[in-house]
């Protein structure tokens, strides 16, 4: 009762017990204290939700909300149970999730709407006089008013604004832009929206109702690893992590699984209890290393060269000298090998040319569909050429031959692997093979050998339609030779020992890599020798280290032909597993209607975000990598060396390869009309126009006011403090704003200018109108716009989150309602339709918007390219979508846009959904949603349809539609597949027919998904999710040309390049240390240059938590890098002292890590850590030191841009250019004064 | 005023001290602790805290003895005025540099450590600064009693303290006489008790004397109500 009384207990009988001989004693005293600790762990209620961050982890957690404050929050332990001799997925969840919780009420959060105080006073005063559009016409028409704001951007002054007006600001700007520029130039920029995927679908929804561009993530995060397309036509696909308990080898390989893959690491240990065995593949001794038997400490970068080797050595030890019986037929069956390749002469040797199509035969082999685009290969049972079913020509126009049966017009048939036997070939021919190797730079190792490595290979001659006669060889001899691999038919540059100076054998990489020749074939062994035991079950765990170099095809492709040579592909327990940001938005199909309001309108505004922001933050103008250098010596004739990389971006956009943003110089609305009042039907205008110069593509000007971005949406990213690559050049030119560029452009430097893109002497800076910035803290990103608004946190909105790491499917709910001011993002993008549809009427009203395309993967259009002819060279005529874009007429109805926003519009009922080329019915989902959410009941635009108005609504559409949440869908699509292939899939999804899941059910437990189409494992009590199976198991084909997956490729600007097969390819040199940054150097000062590293972090998901005190105070509290022992002794540095590190890109300041764990060469800066916590000024800049990006530039790789040609067609967030960062080398010093730039504020003068 | 400082007000910090203790108490027994420095900074912590813990704690004992002792007592156990007075000025003098010296290595580290700056309260450091101002008082009021040998100034204190603990009326007139530096000395230490409460000062009522003859070294709190007998 009373805390003192309890203790007044001095005349009360103690008659204390004691025990252990006298050594304790019992007391009687109050236990009531004990209570404040009850207390402490008392709560109101537990609610289900999860961390929409970019982290695949995908993890349930149980939220803990005390008088309606958000208390602490614990790992979910109710996931479903796996099958037996299976491990359960739980516990899921890391020490970043658990403190997560801090945000909600900490200072950093962002509580009310915040305006540009400059902006916000200039738009009080205009709206006085004016209607909202044009007081933000007035601030856009006079210069200085304009430049009073975007040079502030950065540096403070924010006010706080009501949520009425800043709405408005955003409305007005929309609606401007659209009239006056197009609207196409309104961004909106969202990563993963597998993280929640409600909120994404509410930005995009809008932007695609207004006609604006939605920017993809996953090539701009360089997390997309293009030889995933390249081989298999998947963006990506991977095993879930239960899968790994199945392997009986694991090869990490450049992934650091317990440090970045926490939650799902426990599978990996509990694989090593049953017996796998592990090798770990990284430069530094990460979390990983620890966890494998074998560690192999590649020299960084130089994967490549240690895969040839592998793959060397089983190609030798398992195809060759032994055909293992399990292998041959994979890869007979399953992968482009049999297929025969032209050999195309090249002064006395040939080079590899085209795969042979039935086309190139008389009377197309019998193929009247699309002949051009069906592989052949050697039958062996009749000894004649055929056309084996499957190859992507059976796909379109026909149905029932798409798959992979071993059969040729309806006739068994068994491929012809190699013709290497004395009776098989008609001549053994020497081939060319590029070799880079010879050549490398910053330290890299030179193993000097001709650039030009000719090899014998067993060649067959033929006679083709035209009557030309010609060699061919398979693609295994074509392989085998580009391994090096002697078979005994003489010549050079092969090898018979694992020993030879010869490239791609052991000894050859020991040199390049630094890791010894026993571990390598020792490695290559066991990976091949247990995956023959086991039928394929050897995996390869792979991470960003491998992908973010600028080849990174060559790491990859490296890797997936040990697996394929192996069988792990598609096979239980194997396989190639890249976790790497894709987040697997499992019921896709369901939720692209929603996202991009293919309800109301198709097809919606797509861009590949590296090469918009490659182009429009102008990094193309201090591009240092010319197309000379990555040229190979074998590339076929062309004008090739005179394009700079941005030159072959603009001719990919013109032939329809790559998307484009804006897309015409002139705004699409105005061309529809233009094109009405001529009486055109808008593709003939557009393309008469663009051939009379009288339209132009924005593209090849990128720099005219006109092609600016004007307005940029950014939520659920931080694009500036995280993945902003060229962060200094997103500054300077997009925001005009202060920034460290220390290199010159390209004028500047009197270097060769791009020759198809216009050239300005002075670079545009400051090219957007508007940066809107939607968060719920104050990243980097929000403190760089003009107006931020307060987004609701993860436990405060209601949304869906999935992964690839597990199957199921779970809810992020509110657990309280959004704090202080903030909203949800569905709210936020609703109030601003809303806002919009008010503001609009008499300035915008229904209009016609002329929507450009690029030939799409998966469509008919992957087709339309079998030959590389540039329309404007004038090598064809100008056909939209056949050798341009295709142009679309799309009706915007503006007034109309909240109504659209929030109803599903007719198109569901009238066209269907589909996704992946199959497409289906969805009358009956229509009807159900229309029953469960309730219809619009107000008279107008959208009386009748089915109501979109909350969080929740959204989820149950994306819930009903797609197949992998909703049965009967699942049978349908399945349906649709089977009508393809001929084959019945129907059987995988038909028990569940009847299985309808909903939010609330989510919201009770998470749900396992349904085995669906769209992607490639299944759903099953007897596997675990494995990439591929389907295509294994169920013999559909991988979209690609032969159908199989694809080691051979042979687009003409593959050949051009030199990585028609895979090979070695050094880092290439960004000359990023020259003068330009020496120059900030004292004289004798002390330095030392290393290789920036920027790995993925063990206090932080990229920057999310790294400006978490709890997580801040387990680090070391700020920016960091780590280096070794020895380069800090050069340098100058010991553990703790700050650190300058800079190049020609820009400057960054941090502590130092001095580490025995980091590699000589090279320093490691755990990328994204925010530069808004404990960041000094640099020396150089004398500005705050910027992020690790602000020493880093995107530069673009030609084939990554290769389009129209079935797997490399482009599909948003599949294929397109990847922001590379890897190869870029940096300066580092000691500063010798810390200056963290604190003044109090200056305060303006009212005006 | 006089009558106020000396008759009155003793009983007002007397009375703050004892309700404004028990309320924080019941109120709030989690912020009733020693708020211990150690923690943050070692360095002068032990050597500080250890001179300036025995010197108070010598000193509180003699004033507490040496005040409300009824003088028969003294006489009766034949102990001379004067002599009382020696004892006093050469055990207190000892104390009391030992606890200057202590106290103002602990307010050095309190004020110019910037770790145990940022952890300290107004009450933190103004009631180490009070004490220290109370010990100089103290020490300095050596050379006043230095005069009076006989220890007659000594009595008058003796007999104003008797008096406010007896009830006796107006108390205040035993220090009339009393040298300025007496008076003060006494507004502060009255002070300080009105202060207790609100500080860390609290500590002291908790000490864990009953630690040094606790019978056990495992301290276990039974779940059973009534003890068996063994």
């Amino acid at each position: 009762m009373s805390h003192l009384l309890d203790r007044l207990n001095f005349l009360s009988s103690l008659r204390q017990n004691t025990f252990s001989g006298g050594h304790g004693q019992t007391t009687t005293e109050s236990r009531d204290w004990e209570d404040a600790y009850r207390e402490r762990w008392r709560h109101d209620k537990i609610v289900r939700s999860t961390h929409g961050v970019n982290c695949t982890g995908s993890c349930s957690w149980k939220i803990y909300v005390k008088s309606g404050i958000v208390t602490w929050e614990t790992q979910q332990t109710d996931y479903p149970r796996t099958r037996p001799d299976l491990p359960n997925h739980e516990p899921r969840g890391c020490a970043r999730g658990a403190s997560y919780s801090w945000y909600l009420y900490s200072a950093n959060r962002v509580k009310t709407p915040l305006i540009r105080g400059k902006l916000y006073r200039m738009w009080r005063d205009l709206r006085r006089k004016m209607s909202p559009i044009e007081a933000w016409t007035a601030i856009q028409n006079a210069p200085e008013k304009r430049e009073g704001y975007t040079r502030t951007r950065g540096k403070g002054g924010f006010v706080r604004a009501s949520w009425d007006e800043a709405t408005e600001i955003i409305a007005a700007a929309n609606a401007y832009t659209a009239r006056k520029y197009g609207p196409d130039r309104v961004f909106g920029f969202s990563p993963i929206p597998a993280m929640s995927m409600v909120s994404y679908a509410a930005g995009t929804r809008y932007l695609s109702l207004l006609g604006g561009t939605c920017m993809s993530f996953y090539d701009w995060y360089c997390d997309l690893p293009p030889a995933s397309p390249q081989t298999w036509g998947e963006q990506t696909d991977v095993p879930e992590s239960a899968d790994w308990y199945n392997a009986g080898f694991l090869i990490l390989w450049g992934s650091n699984v317990p440090q970045t893959r926490t939650p799902d690491a426990h599978f990996y240990t509990e694989a090593r209890y049953r017996g796998t065995k592990s090798a770990v593949i990284c430069p530094d001794y990460s979390e990983a290393a620890k966890f494998g038997d074998i560690w192999l400490n590649a020299k960084q970068g130089t994967d490549a060269a240690l895969g040839m080797a592998f793959g060397h050595v089983i190609l030798r030890e398992f195809h060759l000298d032994r055909q293992a019986e399990y292998f041959e037929d994979y890869v007979r069956r399953y992968s482009d090998m049999p297929m025969l390749v032209e050999l195309e002469p090249k002064g006395d040797s040939f080079v590899p040319g085209r795969q042979l199509r039935a086309s190139d035969f008389d009377g197309g082999l019998g193929q009247a569909n699309n002949p051009e685009w069906k592989t052949v290969a050697y039958d062996e049972l009749t000894g004649k050429i055929v056309v084996p079913n499957g190859s992507i020509g059976f796909r379109w126009g026909e149905t029932g031959k798409w798959n992979l049966e071993q059969k040729a017009d309806g006739a068994e048939v068994r491929l012809r692997l190699s013709n290497v036997l004395d009776s098989d070939y008609d001549a053994v021919v020497g081939v060319d093979f590029p070799y880079f190797g010879g050549a490398a730079t910053n330290g890299f190792e030179v193993c000097a050998h001709p650039e030009v490595l000719t090899r014998n290979v067993p060649a067959k001659k033929i006679t083709l339609a035209n009557g030309r006669e010609t060699y061919v060889a398979t693609v295994f001899d074509l392989m085998c030779a580009n391994y090096s691999l002697d078979r005994g038919l003489g010549g050079k540059h092969v090898a018979s020992s694992y020993d030879a100076d010869v490239p791609f054998t052991p000894a050859w990489a020991e040199k390049i890599t630094g890791v010894s020749r026993d571990k390598i074939i020792h490695v290559a062994r066991e990976f091949a020798s247990n995956a023959e035991k086991t039928n394929g079950r050897s995996m390869v765990i792979i991470g960003a280290a491998m992908n973010h170099w600028y080849h990174m095809d060559m790491n990859y492709r490296a890797v997936i032909n040990m697996l394929v040579m192996c069988g792990c592909v598609g096979q239980s327990g194997g396989g190639w597993a890249h976790y790497v940001g894709q987040e697997k938005l499992r019921p896709q199909t369901g939720w692209t209607p929603l996202a991009f309001a293919l309800d109301w309108a198709r097809p919606p505004r797509h861009m590949n975000s590296t090469s918009a922001w490659y182009a429009h933050t102008d990094q193309w103008r201090y591009e240092t990598v010319t197309s000379a250098e990555i040229l190979s010596p074998t590339a076929p004739a062309g004008n090739w060396k005179n394009l700079s990389l941005i030159d072959y971006n603009i001719q990919a956009e013109r032939m329809g390869w790559l998307p484009s943003a804006p897309q015409l110089k002139t705004n699409p609305l105005e061309v529809a009309k233009a094109a009405k009042a001529a009486g055109k039907e808008i593709p003939a205008y557009v393309a008469e126009n663009l051939k009379s110069g009288a339209l132009q593509m924005s593209c090849e000007d990128p720099d005219a006011p006109e092609n600016w971005p004007r307005n940029l949406f950014v939520w659920r990213s931080n694009l500036l403090g995280s993945s902003g690559k060229g962060h200094e050049y997103f500054l300077k030119h997009l925001l005009g704003t202060d920034h460290g560029v220390q290199g010159k452009d390209l004028g500047q430097e009197g270097r060769q200018k791009p020759a198809e893109a216009v050239w300005h002497d002075k670079a545009p800076e400051g090219k957007l109108d508007l940066l809107v910035t939607i968060d719920f803290r104050m990243s980097t990103t929000a403190v760089y716009a003009d107006i931020v608004l307060p987004t609701a946190s993860w436990y405060e909105k209601d949304d869906m989150n999935t992964s690839d790491m597990h199957p199921f499917i779970h809810p992020l709910q509110a657990a309280v309602d959004p704090a202080y001011e903030s909203k949800t993002d569905w709210e936020i993008f609703k109030s601003i339709a809303k806002k919009f549809s008010d503001i609009v009427p008499g300035y915008l009203g229904v209009e016609t918007d002329v929507v450009q395309l690029p030939l799409q993967h998966d469509s008919p259009g992957e087709l339309a390219q079998a030959q590389v002819r540039d329309w404007k060279a004038g090598e064809c005529d100008l056909i939209p979508g056949k050798t341009a874009p295709a142009y679309i007429a799309v009706e915007r109805d503006y007034p109309n846009l909240y109504r659209r926003f929030t109803s599903l519009g007719p198109l569901m009922d009238k066209i269907g959904n589909g996704g992946k080329g199959i497409a289906w019915d969805t009358k009956t989902e229509v009807h159900h949603l229309k029953a469960l959410n309730g219809t619009v009941t107000e008279d107008g635009a959208t009386r009748g349809l089915a109501r979109i108005d909350t969080a929740i609504d959204a989820a149950e559409v994306i819930l009903m539609l797609a197949p992998e949440t909703n049965g009967e869908v699942a049978v349908k699509a399945w349906d649709a597949l089977s009508k393809a292939t001929g084959r019945d899939h129907r059987h995988l999804a038909e028990v569940k027919e009847d299985e309808k899941i909903r939010f609330r059910d989510i919201a009770a437990q998470p749900r396992k998904i349904i085995s669906s189409p769209t992607w490639s494992g299944i759903e099953s009590e007897e596997v675990c999710y494995n990439a591929g199976w389907t295509n294994v198991h169920e013999l559909i084909p991988w979209r690609t040309v032969s159908g199989r997956q694809q080691l051979y490729q042979d687009h003409k600007w593959m050949l051009a390049f030199g990585e028609g097969f895979v090979t070695w390819r050094p880092p290439v040199d960004l000359k990023t240390t020259g003068p330009d940054a020496m120059k900030s150097l004292g004289a004798g000062e002390k330095h030392v240059v290393l290789n920036f590293i920027t790995p993925h972090q063990k206090w932080g998901i990229h920057s999310t938590y790294t400006d978490n005190l709890l997580m801040l105070t387990l680090n070391r509290g700020g920016p960091v890098v780590w280096i070794s022992e020895d380069d800090a002794r050069t340098a100058g540095i010991v553990d703790n002292d700050w650190i300058e590190v800079w190049n020609a890109n820009g400057v960054l300041t941090a502590r130092a890590v001095v580490s025995q764990r980091v590699k000589n060469g090279m320093c490691l800066m755990y990328h994204a850590q925010e530069k808004i916590v404990n960041t000094p000024g640099s020396q150089i800049t004398q500005k705050r030191g910027g992020i690790h990006n602000s020493v880093t530039r995107a530069v673009l790789k030609p084939t990554h841009m290769i389009g129209g040609y079935a797997q490399l067609s482009y599909g948003f967030n599949y294929y397109g250019t990847v922001g590379s960062n890897r190869d870029e080398f940096v300066i580092v010093r000691k500063m010798n004064k810390v200056d963290w730039l604190d003044q109090p504020a200056k305060v303006e003068a009212a005006e | 005023m006089h009558n106020f400082l000396f008759g009155i007000y003793p009983y007002i910090a007397l009375t703050v001290m004892i309700i404004a203790s028990i309320a924080r108490y019941e109120r709030d027994p989690f912020t009733w602790k020693s708020k211990s420095s150690q923690l943050l900074r070692k360095r002068q912590f032990v050597i500080g805290s250890v001179l300036f813990h025995v010197g108070v704690l010598v000193i509180f004992l003699g004033h507490f003895v040496g005040l409300l002792t009824p003088i028969w007592v003294f006489d009766a156990l034949g102990i001379s005025h004067g002599a009382k007075q020696i004892l006093a000025i050469v055990a207190g003098g000892i104390a009391g540099i030992m606890a200057l010296v202590g106290g103002g290595i602990l307010l050095n580290r309190r004020l110019n450590d910037p770790r145990i700056r940022a952890n300290s309260s107004f009450a933190d450091t103004g009631i180490l600064a009070l004490l220290l101002v109370q010990l100089v008082l103290g020490v300095g009021s050596i050379f006043v009693s230095l005069q009076h040998l006989d220890g007659s100034e000594m009595l008058m204190l003796m007999n104003w303290a008797q008096a406010i603990v007896y009830f006796q009326p107006d108390p205040a007139s035993y220090l009339v006489d009393v040298s300025w530096i007496f008076k003060t000395h006494i507004v502060v230490g009255l002070t300080i008790f009105l202060l207790f409460p609100f500080t860390r000062l609290v500590h002291i009522v908790s000490a864990p004397v009953r630690y040094l003859w606790r019978p056990g070294y495992q301290i276990v709190r039974t779940r059973k109500h009534k003890i068996p007998a063994e």
